[in-house]
C-alpha cells in the first residue's frame, strides 16, 4: 500500500504532535470538570443531598469524558510508541498513583449512593475526593517534569532505561518547579469545576463553587506567572543540534542535542506562540469575572479558553522536543525522531478524521439532552440518580 | 524462589488482566441481553420487560463500572511494566488499541451514562438505541482488543526496521483480517455471551426457587436460554476455528495442549486424559481418541501435526538463522546508510528469525557469542509449560460443552414445557453461576501461557519486553493492586448480592392498569382471562 505517501511524513508527524495535544486538551476540558468537582466536592456540599446533586451533575458524562484520557493513552501508544514507553515507566510510581485514585473516581460515583449508611457515603465521598484532586495535581507535576527534563536514557537497542533509585521514581518528581506546575493545573482544574457546577447546580452549592472558583482561578494565573517566570530565569532549554531531518527514521539516537540556554527562546523564534499564554491569562481572567458576576454558560467557555491556552503553551514552547533527558539529551525525544512509522501514522490519522467528527457529535447530543440544572428534586424523586 | 522483574511484571499482568476478565464477559453478554428485553418491551409495550430491563441493567451498570475501572490500568500497563515491548511493537499494537478507543470506547461510555439516566429525557425507541449503542460498543471494544491480541499470537502484516529497531506496520488490513483475531474475537465475545446467560438464568432459577418475581424469573430464564444456546454453540465451534488456525500459526502451543511430544503418523489422536511430563518428554497413561485430533487441527486425514521435540529442533534451525540476522543488523546499524547491499540482502533473507536469536539474550549479551549450550537450552525454552495447559485446555472444553447442555435443557422447558422447571435444575443453575468465568480464564491462560516464552510469537521473548524497573517499584504496586483490587471486588459482590437480594422493582399498579387497556387482545382462544395463572402479570 503505498497510499500513506499521500501525506509527507513530516506533514503528519506535526499533525499528530497537534492531535496529541487536542487529546490532552480534549481530556482536560472533559474530565478537567469531572477532576474540579471531585476535588470541590467536600467543600461545596455540605449535606448529603446536596452531595448527591454535586455529583449527579457528573454522572451521566464522566464516563464518556473519562474515555479522553483512555485514548490519550491509546493514541500515544499508537502514535508516538516511544513517549509512551519510557514515560509511563519512568513516571512508574506516579503513574500507579494516578491510576489507583482514577479507578477509585467511577467505582466512587456508581456505588456511593447504593447503600444508605453515612459511614459508607462519606468514605465514597472521600474517595471522590482523592480520584479529582490526586490526578489533577500529579498530570501538573508530570508536565513540570517533562519540562524539567527526565533522567532516562536509551542503550543502542533503544531500550529505555532509569537513572536513580526506586524513591527517585516517586518522590523524585516532586522538585519545586514540578510541584509548581502542579499547583497551576490542580487550581485550574478547580476553576474549571467550579465553572461547570456555577451552570449546572443551584443555590448554595453554586455559591460556594463560584466562590471557591474565583480563588482558585486567581491562584492558577498567579502560579502559571511564576513558571513562566521560573522558566525564564531558572530553568535550562534544550535544543537539537546539527541538521535536522523532519522525515528521517525514528530513531532518536541519531539526531545531537544540547542542554542549555532557555525554553523561552521559543517565542524569539516562532513569536506568534505567544498566543497560547495570552488564551490562557485572558480566559482565567474572563473566567474568574463570570463567576463573580455569576454567569453561567459564558464562564464555562471562558475557562475552557484558558485551559486550552495553557496547555497549548507547554506544548509550543517546547516544540520539537516531547520528552527531554537530563542524563543523555542525545536520547531526548522530540516530533522528527520519536513518532510511529509513516504508514501506522496515516492508518490512525484517517481513522480519526472519520471518527473524531462522529464522537464529537453524539457527545454533543448526549449533552444537549442532558442539558439544564440538576434540583434537589431531581436527585429524591429519581431511581436512577446517583 | 526468587522473583525477578520479569517474573514480577508477568504475574502483575496475569493478576491485573485475569482481573479485568472477570468484568468484560459479563458486560458483553448482559449489554446484549438488555438490549434484547427493552427492544421486546419496545414492541409489545408491556411493563414487564422494561422492568426487566431496568433490572438486569442495574446488574449491568455495577459491573460495568470495574470492568471499566480495571480497563484503565491494562491501557497503561503496556508502558509501565512492558517498556521495551511497547517500543519494539507499538508501531503496530498500538493502532489497535486506539482504534479501540476511537470507535468503541467512546460509544459505549457516552451511551451508558444516557442509559442509566435517559429513561425520562428520551422516547421510547431513542433510549432503546442508545442501551443497543452500549452493547455495539463494548462489544465492538473486545474486536479491537482481540486484533492486538491475534498480532501477538500471530504477528502478521508487520516487519522489522533496523533503522528504527522496532517491527513497523506494513498492511494495516493484514493486521485487521488477522485469521487468529477473528476467531478469537467471535470465539471470545460468544463465551462472553454465555456468561451472562448463565449469570441471568442463575439468578433467576434462584428467585423462583423463592417463589419471587417469578414472571420476571420466566421470561428471563425464556431470554437467557435461547440466547446461551446459540452462544453456547458458537463458542464451541470458533474454539475449534482457533485450533485449526493454531495448527498452521502457532504449532508449539497446539502440541503442548495436546501433550504430543513426537510428530504422529496423520491423522494424529486427541488424548482426552493423560499426563504430560516435561523432564521425561513424555505424556503418561494417555487415553487417546483416534483421528480426532488430525481431524481438528488440519481438517484432513494426510497432513501430520508435528510433536513437540521436532517444534524444537525447528527452533533451534531457526536460532541458527536469527544469529545470521543478528550480526547482520548490527552490521546494518554500525553502517548506516553505507551498508553494502549484500548485508542488507543477508539481513532481509534471515529477519524474519531475529527473534529467536533474541531468546539468547537471557544467557548473553551478545547472542554471537552463546555457545552451543546456550543455544540447545533457548530452543528448549521454546516449550512451554505442557501439563498446566493440557488439562486447563481440558477444562475449558469440558465446560464449553456442559453449557451447550445446560442450555439446551433450559431452553426445552421453556419452549416446550411451559417453563416449568424442575426444583434440581434451578438448583443446578444456581451452583453453574461460575462456571463460565472459570472456563473464560482457562482460556485466557491456554492463549496467553501457551504463547511463552514469546510476547509476540516469534518475535519478542518476554524476557526482553518488560522495563527495567526495581524489583521494590514492582513489589509496591503489585501490592498496591492485589489490597486495592481485593477491596473493590468484595464492594462489588456485596453490592451485586445485595440488589439481587432485593430484587426488580415491579410496578404492580402500572402493569394491572396496562392489563386492563389491552385486556381484549390478550384474551386467549378458549375464553378465559389473559393472565388467570399469572397475577402478577
Amino acid at each position: 500500500m503505498i497510499l500513506h505517501e499521500l501525506i509527507d511524513f513530516e506533514i503528519l508527524r506535526v499533525l499528530w504532535w497537534a492531535l496529541l495535544g487536542v487529546l490532552l486538551i480534549g481530556f482536560a476540558l472533559t474530565d478537567g470538570f469531572d477532576m474540579g468537582v471531585g476535588a470541590l466536592l467536600p467543600f461545596v456540599a455540605r449535606t448529603d443531598v446536596e452531595r448527591r446533586v454535586v455529583i449527579n451533575t457528573i454522572g451521566p458524562v464522566w464516563e464518556g469524558n473519562q474515555v479522553w484520557f483512555i485514548l490519550g493513552g491509546g493514541a500515544i501508544f499508537a502514535a508516538w510508541p516511544p513517549l509512551y514507553a519510557v514515560s509511563f515507566s519512568g513516571f512508574y510510581l506516579a503513574m500507579f498513583v494516578i491510576l489507583a485514585a482514577l479507578i477509585l473516581r467511577p467505582v466512587g460515583f456508581k456505588y456511593r449512593s447504593k447503600r444508605e449508611s453515612l459511614a459508607w457515603r462519606s468514605g465514597w465521598d472521600w474517595a471522590l475526593f482523592i480520584g479529582g484532586a490526586v490526578p489533577a495535581l500529579l498530570f501538573g507535576v508530570a508536565v513540570g517534569n517533562v519540562l524539567l527534563g527526565v533522567p532516562f536514557y536509551l542503550t543502542e537497542d533503544l531500550m529505555p532505561m532509569y537513572d536513580g533509585s526506586f524513591y527517585g521514581k516517586f518522590f523524585g518528581l516532586l522538585r519545586p518547579f514540578a510541584l509548581l506546575a502542579g499547583v497551576v493545573s490542580i487550581s485550574m482544574l478547580l476553576m474549571h469545576g467550579a465553572a461547570w457546577l456555577s451552570l449546572k447546580a443551584e443555590g448554595a452549592v453554586a455559591e460556594r463553587a463560584r466562590r471557591i472558583g474565583t480563588t482558585a482561578g486567581l491562584v492558577a494565573a498567579g502560579a502559571y506567572a511564576l513558571a513562566g517566570l521560573w522558566l525564564a530565569f531558572g530553568i535550562d532549554g534544550f535544543a537539537l543540534m546539527g541538521e535536522v531531518i523532519p522525515h528521517g527514521p525514528s530513531n532518536p539516537l541519531y539526531s545531537e542535542v544540547s542542554r542549555g540556554g532557555t525554553w523561552l527562546s521559543a517565542y524569539a523564534e516562532r513569536p506568534w506562540i505567544v498566543i497560547a499564554p495570552l488564551m490562557g491569562f485572558a480566559g482565567i481572567a474572563l473566567a474568574v469575572r463570570g463567576l463573580r458576576a455569576g454567569r453561567e454558560v459564558s464562564t464555562l467557555l471562558w475557562s475552557k479558553m484558558g485551559i486550552t491556552g495553557i496547555i497549548a503553551s507547554v506544548g509550543l514552547t517546547m516544540f520539537p522536543f516531547i520528552l527531554p533527558s537530563t542524563v543523555n539529551p542525545s536520547s531526548s525525544l522530540t516530533v522528527w525522531d520519536s513518532s510511529s512509522s509513516h504508514q501506522t501514522l496515516f492508518v490512525m490519522l484517517v481513522m480519526t478524521v472519520i471518527f473524531m467528527p462522529i464522537i464529537l457529535a453524539y457527545t454533543a447530543w448526549v449533552y444537549k439532552v442532558l442539558w439544564g440544572k440538576v434540583t434537589e428534586a431531581d436527585v429524591t424523586d429519581s431511581d436512577s440518580a446517583y | 524462589m526468587e522473583l525477578d522483574i520479569v517474573e514480577l511484571s508477568r504475574l502483575q499482568f496475569a493478576m491485573t488482566a485475569m482481573y479485568h476478565f472477570l468484568f468484560v464477559p459479563l458486560t458483553l453478554g448482559l449489554s446484549v441481553i438488555v438490549a434484547i428485553m427493552e427492544t421486546v418491551y419496545v414492541m409489545t409495550g408491556r411493563p414487564i420487560w422494561r422492568q426487566m430491563t431496568k433490572f438486569w441493567g442495574l446488574l449491568f451498570g455495577i459491573n460495568f463500572v470495574l470492568g471499566v475501572a480495571t480497563g484503565i490500568t491494562m491501557e497503561f500497563q503496556f508502558g509501565m511494566n512492558w517498556s521495551y515491548y511497547s517500543h519494539y511493537v507499538g508501531d503496530v499494537f498500538g493502532a489497535p488499541l486506539a482504534i479501540e478507543g476511537l470507535m468503541a470506547f467512546f460509544l459505549e461510555a457516552t451511551f451508558v451514562g444516557l442509559f442509566f439516566f435517559g429513561w425520562d429525557k428520551l422516547s421510547k425507541v431513542a433510549h432503546m438505541i442508545v442501551t443497543w449503542l452500549v452493547a455495539i460498543g463494548s462489544n465492538f471494544s473486545a474486536l479491537w482488543i482481540l486484533i492486538a491480541n491475534g498480532w501477538m499470537q500471530n504477528p502478521v502484516g508487520a516487519q522489522f526496521n533496523p533503522e528504527t529497531m522496532r517491527m513497523e506496520m506494513t498492511s494495516f488490513f493484514d493486521v485487521v483480517f488477522n485469521e487468529v483475531a477473528q476467531a478469537k474475537f467471535v470465539h471470545t465475545v460468544s463465551a462472553g455471551y454465555v456468561t451472562a446467560a448463565v449469570f441471568v438464568l442463575g439468578v433467576s432459577a434462584w428467585y423462583l426457587l423463592k417463589d419471587r418475581h417469578v414472571e420476571l424469573a420466566r421470561r428471563s430464564i425464556a431470554v437467557a436460554s435461547a440466547f446461551g444456546l446459540a452462544s453456547a454453540l458458537s463458542v464451541v465451534v470458533l474454539g475449534d476455528e482457533s485450533g485449526y488456525s493454531a495448527s498452521h500459526t502457532q504449532k508449539m502451543k497446539l502440541a503442548a495442549i495436546e501433550g504430543m511430544w513426537e510428530t504422529h503418523k496423520a491423522p494424529a489422536p486427541f488424548s482426552a486424559i493423560g499426563f504430560p511430563d516435561k523432564e521425561a518428554r513424555e505424556t503418561h497413561y494417555k487415553v487417546e481418541v483416534p483421528w480426532v485430533m488430525g481431524l481438528i487441527g488440519t481438517r484432513s486425514l494426510t497432513e501430520e501435526i508435528p510433536g513437540i521435540n521436532d517444534l524444537v529442533a525447528e527452533a533451534e534451525e531457526k536460532i541458527r538463522s536469527g544469529l545470521i540476522a543478528y550480526d547482520a543488523l548490527m552490521a546494518i546499524r554500525a553502517q548506516r546508510a553505507e551498508t553494502p547491499e549484500e548485508v542488507r540482502a543477508t539481513f532481509e533473507e534471515h529477519s524474519g528469525n531475529l527473534g529467536f536469536a533474541l531468546l539468547l539474550k537471557r544467557y548473553v549479551d551478545d547472542p554471537r557469542e552463546a555457545t552451543e549450550a546456550q543455544i540447545a537450552q533457548a530452543a528448549d525454552d521454546t516449550i512451554p509449560g505442557v501439563a498446566p495447559l493440557f488439562w486447563a485446555f481440558r477444562i475449558m472444553v469440558g465446560l464449553g460443552f456442559g453449557f451447550i447442555a445446560v442450555m439446551l435443557y433450559f431452553f426445552y422447558r421453556a419452549s416446550f414445557r411451559a417453563m416449568q422447571f424442575p426444583r434440581w435444575a434451578l438448583r443446578g443453575a444456581v451452583i453453574i453461576i461460575p462456571a463460565p468465568w472459570i472456563a473464560a480464564e482457562l482460556g485466557w491462560f491456554v492463549a496467553e501461557y501457551g504463547r511463552q516464552p514469546w510476547t509476540v510469537d516469534g518475535v519478542l521473548p518476554t524476557a526482553l519486553s518488560v522495563s527495567h524497573l526495581g524489583v521494590a517499584d514492582l513489589l509496591i504496586t503489585l501490592a498496591g493492586f492485589v489490597t486495592f483490587y481485593t477491596i473493590l471486588f468484595i464492594i462489588e459482590m456485596g453490592l451485586m448480592l445485595k440488589y439481587i437480594r432485593k430484587g426488580p422493582f415491579e410496578d404492580v399498579e402500572e402493569t394491572n392498569a396496562w392489563v386492563e387497556r389491552h385486556e381484549h387482545r390478550l384474551r386467549t382462544h378458549d375464553g378465559k382471562g389473559p393472565f388467570a395463572a399469572n397475577p402478577a402479570e
